[in-house]
């Protein structure tokens, strides 16, 4: 028992003694390493780094780990080495120096301590592999960068954050620095994080933060005032670049965002709307076409919160004033001219006008713009509010129908090329989009297709087609249908009319008298046109029994309604100079045809032969007594047709022409088309509103209102009153009953 | 009384001192119930047209003058209500009991005794609304008929809700008779109008929106006094 008592005790006292010869070697090492970084030595050699080495290894070695004295005792003495070199040579040395001169101090005493414990962290490796894992300490060199964070690094760092700021003010005021010394010196903070970003951010980052704020701030102050909008933007711009230059070369990586945060917001966000007010200001830019400025101002709103808010305002609040100043130019410069001068070309003027209004800001929000979501609704919302106005006396909705029109006229007669023809329809329909009342469009542009179909002789069945087309990618197939339908019509009519010549030739005692081309058209895709029982002559009678016998023959159970009033007819006048052939509308010539049996006829007589309305027979008789040729004799020989003349046969009429076209001049139906179109929108209304009440079961007032508005909204918009009437409509015919507790709920009655 | 015999007789034998009092007790309050009832034919044949054997117009103009009411008072109609009269101008016998049991009165001075009694009733809330519906409906002479002309609603909505919202009605009947848009008052409008009453502040009339479900017809006329209060402040 006492032996190993005795020989323990050996252990122990050898133990000391070891520690504490091995301890003196180190210091003697500690000694030297300073020495070396004073540059008073040079290296150790490769027996001095053995000696102290193998000194702490064998040291190490005796370690018992039941009591850990030995590494307990080297991990003290070196944490005293450590700190007792700190307080005696870094400290006073960082003390007594200044700004700049202090900050390459901190650099150097840094890297200095970092070799030395590189140095004593070899030698003491050995606690490192069992000592530290086992304890569960700070490894050897972290021990040593903890002392130097909390002694030295947190002594100095306040001095060192001001100095720096200092450094970087002057930079910004235009001053040479040394940015590597930064580059160093901030690098110190972040590497006592020891992997983390904490003491960087804590110790300087905030500082600087808050420092650069001031700075831009009291700048802003200034050049606000001073500059114009286009010179301020491009001061913010340079300062966002120089700044994150200098996050390139000095900063840490993860400063930028919040230091061009900082910027931004100082030059930028509190000053956002009085730079965008200023009379060089957005409005200006927009007034004066300043693109490059225009591109500017948004890649610096851009990127701070709400930015783009303004400008958008701003930029739709000019597009709408420019598309005013439109329709105000037009309105003054035709409709105040006599309707026959102005009215045509005016109507295209206003369209044209629109379409380059429309060219030239759909540019800006692709290109200066870059496509930004918000300022495309800013353009959307522009047009749409002034799309809609009512321009010399009728809605944006026939104007782009009398447009489309005249392109599709054009086009037929060759005027102008396929290419021009398909950029305007492009036009067109994106014109379209920002009309709310485009089932007026669609009914305006089917009245006139049918007279192009009808009437024109240069109609191109490939341009209506590509028309349509394009129409439907952009509304959908409903309001399309009825139009293909005609011009498919149209198509098969050419079909329809070799059959019929066949059916006249094998058919000997089919003899209409004349030649007859009829078009059938079917029903539900063209206009409604009003029909008159229209008693014809007896040569016309003959024509049309021929066909009905055939086409009665071809079809089975379909019903044939003549429309007199789409029809024309070529007749020879036989007047005493010379015969002229002259191309009527059907109506006239039924009215010529009577002067073959009667030499003078009234008014009268020729209602009753024929069994017109009056309406209808003024203006056949008009054109045929009263306009630019005279064909019939009119007495009293006044301006207008009274019921009470008298007509005769102008045999003395001649023209220079053997081929002369009388047109019957439109009726001006447009008030007729407006009102089809409102009662067919209470007809959609009722439908929309049953089918949603009929899918929710239950809603409510202003939940039902919103629902149909949407769901009606790509053919136009509805009248909330009017919506509102069909509700109670609908509640009157016990479709819908209000909820018993909740006035405001409707529920649908199945 | 031969069902209440009857009764007795039933329960006779198993039941003691007790029932047969209870029974006699009911015995007599039916005798009492069999008087009512009796006393009510009485009166009600006094004005019935003997031809038809229901109250006519006539018979109801001269109950009227009985009860020293006019034949256009309100209080004739809330007493039609209670009866749950069907036909305007007439009543049935079961109509007659119906009112007169529920009123608990059996003589003409009993009733005129107990008409503000009834107006009280038929002020209270839940009652109100039901009366003020069958006002309307009490209106509509003709089967299937759903809408009342604008010049008798006017009449009807002063004499049901004039001593409640004297302001909000006159202002409405001048409307009325100005608007030309409804020739009509239907269900569904007149409904409403107790509604806006009830909730919406006059004459200021700030709580009102018009984005609510409001008939179109109020709506016009909230935009109608708004535009003659601007004409009428200097």
């Amino acid at each position: 028992m006492t032996k190993s008592k005795k020989l323990r005790k050996n252990n122990v006292e050898n133990n000391v003694e070891a520690m504490e010869q091995g301890w003196a070697i180190m210091e003697e090492g500690i000694a030297k390493l300073k020495n070396i970084l004073e540059e008073l030595e040079s290296q150790f050699s490769s027996e001095e780094y053995m000696r102290l080495y193998t000194t702490m290894f064998n040291l190490a070695g005796r370690n018992n780990i039941d009591d850990d004295y030995i590494c307990q005792q080297l991990y003290n003495n070196y944490k005293e080495s450590v700190q007792a070199y700190i307080m005696s040579t870094v400290n006073p040395s960082l003390r007594d120096k200044h700004d700049e001169f202090m900050l390459r101090e901190l650099v150097r005493r840094w890297s200095d301590h970092k070799v030395m414990v590189k140095w004593l962290s070899r030698f003491l490796s050995y606690l490192d592999r069992y000592f530290v894992v086992r304890k569960k300490v700070e490894s050897v060199k972290d021990l040593g960068f903890s002392c130097f964070r909390d002694m030295a690094y947190g002594e100095v760092k306040h001095k060192a954050k001001d100095a720096v700021i200092a450094l970087i003010n002057k930079e910004r005021e235009g001053g040479q620095i040394d940015r590597a010394l930064l580059k160093n010196v901030l690098d110190v903070f972040v590497e006592m994080g020891k992997g983390e970003i904490e003491f960087y951010t804590d110790d300087f980052e905030d500082a600087m933060l808050k420092d650069t704020a001031h700075y831009y701030s009291r700048k802003a102050s200034q050049w606000i005032f001073q500059d114009s909008c286009p010179d301020y933007m491009l001061k913010v711009e340079e300062c966002l670049k120089t700044e994150k230059n200098r996050v390139s070369h000095y900063l840490h990586s993860s400063s930028e965002t919040k230091l061009l945060e900082q910027v931004e917001n100082e030059l930028l966000v509190v000053y956002a709307n009085q730079l965008l007010e200023k009379e060089t200001g957005c409005r200006a830019l927009l007034r004066d076409d300043k693109v490059d400025e225009l591109s500017r101002m948004y890649r610096l709103f851009h990127n701070i919160p709400k930015g783009l808010e303004e400008v958008a305002k701003i930029f739709k609040e000019h597009v709408h004033s420019e598309g005013l100043m439109a329709i105000q130019m037009i309105e003054d410069a035709t409709c105040n001219k006599t309707e026959k001068a102005g009215g045509a070309r005016g109507e295209h003027a206003l369209m044209t006008t629109f379409i380059e209004l429309h060219n030239k800001y759909s540019a800006y929000t692709t290109g200066c713009f870059c496509n930004n979501a918000v300022l495309h609704k800013a353009l959307k919302q522009a047009f749409e509010s002034f799309c809609n106005q009512v321009v010399c006396g009728t809605s944006n909705a026939d104007h782009l129908a009398s447009y489309c029109d005249y392109i599709l006229k054009k086009g037929g007669s060759e005027k102008i090329s396929d290419e021009a023809i398909d950029e305007s329809m492009d036009k067109i329909v994106k014109l379209l989009a920002y009309i709310s009342d485009k089932d007026l469009f669609a009914e305006f542009s089917r009245k006139k297709l049918s007279r192009r179909l009808l009437f024109d002789r240069n109609v191109n069945d490939d341009h209506e087609r590509l028309f349509l087309t394009k129409l439907k990618q952009q509304c959908g197939g409903q309001f399309t249908s009825k139009m293909e339908g005609m011009v498919t019509d149209l198509a098969l009519a050419k079909e329809n009319q070799n059959q019929f010549h066949e059916y006249l030739i094998n058919n000997n005692a089919a003899i209409p008298g004349m030649d007859l081309t009829v078009n059938v058209l079917t029903t539900g895709f063209w206009p409604t046109y009003k029909t008159c029982d229209l008693r014809l002559p007896a040569e016309m009678v003959k024509c049309v029994q021929v066909f009905k016998e055939h086409y009665e023959a071809k079809t089975k159970h379909r019903k044939l309604t003549w429309i007199y009033s789409l029809g024309t007819c070529s007749i020879n006048g036989k007047f005493d100079s010379k015969t002229i052939e002259l191309v009527v509308g059907t109506y006239q010539g039924a009215v010529l045809l009577l002067f073959n049996d009667a030499q003078r006829l009234s008014y009268s007589d020729i209602k009753t032969q024929l069994n017109f309305e009056d309406d209808d027979l003024m203006r056949v008789l008009h054109s045929l007594s009263c306009s630019k040729y005279k064909i019939l004799k009119k007495d009293p020989d006044s301006k207008f047709v009274s019921p009470n003349d008298y007509f005769e046969f102008n045999s003395k009429f001649t023209d220079k022409m053997r081929r002369i076209r009388i047109p019957l001049p439109v009726v001006d139906d447009r008030k007729k088309v407006i009102q089809d179109v409102d009662n067919d929108r209470r007809y959609s209304i009722d439908a929309a509103l049953v089918r949603i009440m009929k899918g929710r079961k239950i809603l409510g007032h202003q939940q039902l209102i919103l629902e149909c508005v949407e769901m009606l909204s790509n053919m136009f918009k509805p009248d909330v009153k009017v919506i509102k009437k069909r509700i109670e409509d609908l509640l009157a015919r016990d479709y819908l009953e209000r909820d018993a507790e909740n006035p405001n709920l409707y529920k649908y009655v199945a | 009384m031969t069902r209440a015999s009857k009764r007795k007789s039933d329960h006779q034998t198993s039941e003691s001192v007790k029932s047969v009092r209870t029974d006699s007790v009911r015995s007599a309050s039916s005798k009492a119930a069999m008087k009512l009832q009796e006393r009510i034919d009485e009166l009600y044949n006094k004005y019935a047209n003997t031809a038809s054997a229901i109250i006519d117009p006539e018979g109801i103009e001269k109950l009227c003058s009985d009860l020293q009411v006019d034949y256009t008072d309100v209080r004739i109609l809330m007493l039609a209500w209670k009866m749950n009269a069907q036909k305007q101008g007439y009543f049935t016998q079961d109509e007659w009991r119906r009112g007169f049991k529920a009123l608990k009165v059996d003589t003409i001075n009993k009733l005129k005794k107990t008409l503000p009694d009834l107006k009280k009733d038929v002020l209270k809330s839940d009652n109100f609304v039901d009366f003020y519906n069958y006002a309307f409906r009490y209106c509509l002479t003709e089967e299937k008929q759903k809408c009342l002309d604008i010049e008798s609603t006017c009449i009807l909505i002063d004499m049901v809700l004039g001593f409640q919202y004297q302001p909000q009605v006159d202002s409405f009947i001048k409307f009325l008779k100005i608007q030309s848009d409804y020739k009509v008052m239907n269900i569904d409008q007149w409904t409403n109008f107790l509604r806006f009453c009830q909730e919406i502040s006059f004459p200021d009339l700030a709580n009102y929106d018009t984005g609510e479900a409001w008939p179109l017809l109020l709506d016009n006329f909230v935009e109608w006094m708004k535009q003659n209060a601007n004409v009428d402040s200097p």
